[in-house]
């Protein structure tokens, strides 16, 4: 291995950290330092995660594969339990180290409008950013729990300090309630994980927390060459699993911090975290879940099936409900996180891969529905469908960009979205027809709702109140685009996306016998 | 028997900075009240590093005892040597205002903090009942007296004859288990009695243990023996309440662990699963009880009643793994807990309060505290990357490895609730707009490093925990229930 790829990924892990650190040092009054440093480091962790996705050896006999997993690194960190530092990708991290490039350089960009305690606020995105990263790339089951609490660690002051509440009709949400149910409800939840991980150490008796290890060892590592794992075993931690990234997933019914905390963040934050962090609960499912408990897997691949379609047609409707712009979005959020809970709930190559390529897709795509979401609320100080209206008069590029994220998510070939659910949907056909149908029916809801939405806010006739409206600055606008590219690319050169898939994928079936 | 002194040599320097802490008060102006207060202060401090140091340097290469298997000198007894003066260094350095504005002897207030360490110390070396008695009553003796001593404070007078009539009564209940135990063994040294001893089930040898038993819960606030520490820890000076919750603490885990470990009372399941049970009921009621705390020490007192719960899952697992969780995670605790009672002392120093809601806007008045509590508290929690995480994950994980994987779900369960509460500081310190608009606070340079240093320690441990736990895996070996690893 290079030096490059041998330290590669420890460094997205490091450089976001560090980052922080020296943003905390930073003197007070110093915030157009703060800016360019975190948008330099934002580039920075862009070209390196798109030196992982292009250095990855796709092909199925990599060279540099260990266990499957490429551009491994192992660290000694503490004997007595048996952890090591162990990071290493498969095809599945690969491109979710790329996505989090993505939103993470968009995000720092589009963050530069906050004003108020510029430094702190960066530094904690950072934070963040290191947490996500660090669970992505994270091949021991510790790190990876470990990476996936720091990744919750600074969402309450973010969301509480720079959020911003709602106020309903009969009640009001506010920012601290949607924080702390956030952060209560993913801990909490995370704490299921935390048990599932302890009593799987102690059951292998490996005295290891390595997920290649302990994944030999599901596959043959019990005695008589039989699964590691006994079925009963696999049946019981498995729902652990399941629940516990699963609510971070916005699995229905565990959902409800998803829209009222997204909708309390600040812009950035939820492009980060509906983008990539609720990415985690379902990439925990395959890493955790399908690797080290196949057998779990299938007894329990129905509930997750069911429950991924009544995600799709449940976040669906109550998307049609809302009033409130960033909600119409929170909800879309979780109706299309169905989608993947679907794929994966098949089992089937296609399927996965699916759900896999709707994770990237999905994540850059609201992603820009926040981004460009948030830059409404700017301007017009509401995001009340019922008061916005013809606004594409004003704000062109605005709503050229809500367009085009609107499109991708019902959608509409040519965009990333059509591929990714396409491949759910066969997927879901060959296993469970019925339920294949819901999911269709659920894409068809979401082409109602965005494009009223569309139509609602955007077309029409513009009230006197927005004529005073600007669009998006050129550096908005470059961050959006950022965001646009990869949406493009997918939907027209799906190729390469789906080849770096491909070696994940096999790494699944293999763990499930298929 | 030839008794080698060079062996005591700290403890008889740590005795002598005692009396010299006092005699430099006495021979000090006194008309220039604020710089004999940094005189005094600054002596106890270089003493205590210089014992340390000492300490260090003297150890011998393989462990010692001296009169008979009365005291170790072991690298367990080292470790927490370490430990407890730098816990002493840190309580003094964070209680140089404090003791200018508040109390008016520091000559009596730094060298009683110099005696409780030197009980301390003699408790994690104790090899014998007797020895730890006395031990435990030098730091209970001073912790006695400090509590008492703002005069004139009413809640600090009420805490300090709260403390000394539930100590008193304790220690006889204590001293009472201990004769019992004398009375059936013939003898109170730790390694002469053992498993065949344990095993016979005479009335008198339950009684005896459980008696004593209770007189170290009742040091270690478990419930139910825990109703003295939350008005004790409000009415104490902020720096002793510190003290309490950091000192006194650790020193008794290291005299139970050391007596269950040498005795081999841990070999018994019975016990085992009672230490269960009270480990269980000490983080619950710990945790439940600190939902609804509204001054910030009653909050901590709780917290660190359901803080010994954990620790207890640890001593509940009795092998080798869960001993070293306790170690680690006592460390990992003195930090974090200092790191919290730092920023505490220096609040209620400044502005005289203590209540939650006056820490409304302390992010503006004092970024640096604030900043360093909510790492505290989020430590305290069991988050990445603090001390607490790994520690917490280290002891649930050897508890669970025990086969007390009910006792660590309910561990783990509670520190969902217990982040509950301590975010609830956070969002007073960061959210709440305070009205009016708080002065903004200006640290002395020691209280800011002290502040710093207490937050790197925190983060250490939570992120490059190898030294620390490979420190604590030596310490363990000096045992003899774990010795060479077994």
């Amino acid at each position: 291995m290079s030096f490059f790829e041998r330290h590669v990924l420890e460094s997205l892990i490091y450089l976001p950290m560090l980052t922080a650190a020296v943003l905390v040092a930073l003197p007070f009054g110093w915030r157009a330092a703060a800016r360019w440093l975190s948008v330099a480091s934002g580039l920075a962790l862009l070209v390196g995660s798109l030196y992982v996705f292009f250095v990855f050896d796709r092909s199925p006999d990599a060279s540099g594969a260990v266990d499957g997993f490429q551009l491994v690194r192992v660290l000694p960190w503490f004997d007595q339990l048996g952890i090591d530092f162990r990071l290493g990708v498969d095809g599945v991290a690969t491109l979710m180290v790329l996505l989090t490039g993505i939103v993470a350089f968009a995000g720092t960009i589009i963050a530069a409008n906050v004003e108020r305690e510029t430094k702190s606020y960066y530094a904690l995105l950072f934070i963040l950013i290191a947490g996500v990263y660090g669970t992505f790339v994270s091949i021991d089951l510790f790190f990876f729990f470990f990476f996936y609490e720091l990744a919750i660690v600074p969402m309450y002051l973010l969301i509480g300090v720079w959020g911003s509440s709602t106020k309903f009709k009969t009640f009001d949400r506010p920012k601290e309630y949607g924080a702390m149910k956030l952060v209560l409800m993913i801990v909490a939840a995370s704490l299921l994980v935390w048990v599932a991980i302890i009593v799987m150490y102690n059951e292998a008796g490996l005295g290891t927390f390595s997920i290649p290890a302990l994944s030999e060892f599901a596959l043959s590592g019990g005695e008589g060459g039989g699964p590691g794992f006994s079925p009963e075993f696999q049946r019981i931690v498995f729902p652990l699993v399941m629940v516990g990234f699963g609510l971070l997933a916005g699995m229905w019914p565990l959902h409800t911090w998803s829209p009222d905390g997204h909708v309390a963040a600040p812009t950035t934050v939820s492009m980060l975290h509906a983008g990539v962090l609720m990415k985690l609960g379902a990439f925990g499912i395959i890493r955790v879940g399908m690797l080290l408990l196949p057998e779990g897997m299938r007894d329990w691949a129905m509930v997750l099936f069911i429950l991924g379609t009544v995600n799709v047609i449940y976040g669906a409707i109550s998307a049609m409900a809302q009033t409130d712009l960033k909600y119409v979005v929170g909800y879309s959020s979780v109706s299309h996180m169905g989608y993947v809970l679907m794929g994966i709930a098949t089992m089937d190559p296609v399927g996965i891969t699916g759900a896999s390529l709707q994770m990237f897709s999905h994540g850059v795509m609201t992603a820009l529905f926040f981004a460009v979401v948030g830059a409404i609320y700017e301007r017009t100080h509401t995001r009340d469908i019922l008061v916005l209206n013809g606004l594409a008069s004003r704000m062109g590029w605005i709503t050229a960009f809500f367009v085009i994220a609107g499109l991708t998510s019902l959608g509409l070939p040519g965009l990333s979205g059509f591929i990714a659910e396409l491949l759910v949907f066969v997927g879901a056909f060959r296993t469970v027809p019925v339920l294949g149908v819901l999911g269709v029916l659920g894409a068809l809801l979401t082409a109602v709702y965005i494009l009223r939405l569309v139509a609602r806010v955007f077309l029409g006739e513009r009230s006197s109140q927005w004529d005073g409206l600007s669009d998006l600055t050129a550096r908005e606008g470059f961050a959006m685009g950022v965001l646009v590219v990869p949406i493009v690319l997918v939907g027209v050169y799906p190729g390469p996306f789906l080849d770096v898939i491909k070696p994940g994928v096999d790494l699944v079936l293999l763990a499930l016998g298929e | 028997m030839v008794v080698d002194f060079s062996l005591l040599l700290p403890e008889m320097l740590l005795a002598g900075l005692g009396f010299l802490v006092l005699a430099v008060d006495l021979f000090l102006p006194q008309d220039r009240p604020e710089r004999r207060n940094k005189a005094v202060a600054a002596v106890a401090v270089v003493g205590m590093a210089a014992v340390a140091a000492m300490a260090i340097a003297t150890q011998p290469d393989r462990s010692a005892s001296v009169y008979g298997g009365l005291l170790f000198i072991d690298a367990y007894a080292l470790l927490f040597k370490t430990l407890f003066l730098g816990v002493g260094i840190a309580v003094v350095l964070m209680s140089v205002e404090y003791v200018g504005r508040v109390i008016r002897h520091p000559g009596e207030f730094y060298g009683l903090i110099v005696f409780a360490v030197l009980g301390a110390n003699l408790m994690a070396g104790a090899g014998e009942l007797l020895t730890a008695y006395i031990s435990l009553e030098l730091l209970s003796f001073c912790l006695f007296v400090l509590v008492g001593l703002t005069r004139g404070d009413r809640r600090s007078a009420e805490a300090s004859t709260k403390y000394i009539l539930l100590g008193a009564i304790s220690s006889a209940v204590m001293l009472y288990g201990i004769s019992l135990l004398y009375g059936t063994s013939g003898t109170t040294v730790f390694r002469e009695m053992g498993p065949e001893f344990w095993d016979n089930f005479s009335p008198t040898v339950i009684v005896g243990l459980a008696m004593l038993l209770a007189g170290i819960g009742f040091k270690l606030a478990l419930v139910p023996f825990h109703l003295w520490a939350p008005d004790v820890y409000e009415g104490a000076p902020t720096p002793v309440t510190a003290l309490v919750a950091v000192l006194s603490k650790a020193a008794t885990f290291a005299l139970l662990l050391r007596f269950l470990a040498e005795a081999r009372v841990g070999t018994l399941d019975e016990w085992q699963l009672a230490l269960a049970v009270l480990a269980a009921a000490t983080m619950t009621v710990g945790t439940l009880t600190a939902l609804v705390q509204r001054n910030i020490k009653r909050l901590l007192a709780y917290s660190s009643i359901a803080q010994v719960g954990f620790v207890m899952v640890g001593v509940v697992a009795m092998t080798e793994a869960g001993a070293n969780a306790v170690l680690l995670h006592l460390v990992g605790y003195a930090f974090t807990n200092l790191a919290a009672f730092a920023v505490v002392v220096t609040v209620e120093a400044k502005t005289r309060k203590e209540e939650i809601a006056d820490y409304a806007g302390l992010s503006t008045a004092s970024p640096l505290m604030a900043m360093v509590l909510t790492a505290a508290l989020f430590s305290l929690a069991g988050l990445p990357i603090f001390a607490g995480f790994i520690t917490k994950f280290y002891l649930f994980t050897a508890a669970a490895d025990a086969g007390y994987l009910w006792l660590a779900v309910l561990a783990i369960a509670n520190s969902v609730i217990s982040l509950y509460y301590y975010l609830r500081v956070v969002r007073e310190m960061y959210i709440t707009e305070p009205d009016p608009e708080p002065e903004r606070i200006r640290l002395s340079p020691t209280s800011a490093g002290a502040l710093w240093a207490l937050l790197a320690g925190t983060i250490a441990v939570g992120v490059y925990p190898g030294p620390f736990a490979d420190a604590v895996d030596a310490a363990t070996n000096a045992l003899r229930a774990y010795a060479g690893g077994a």
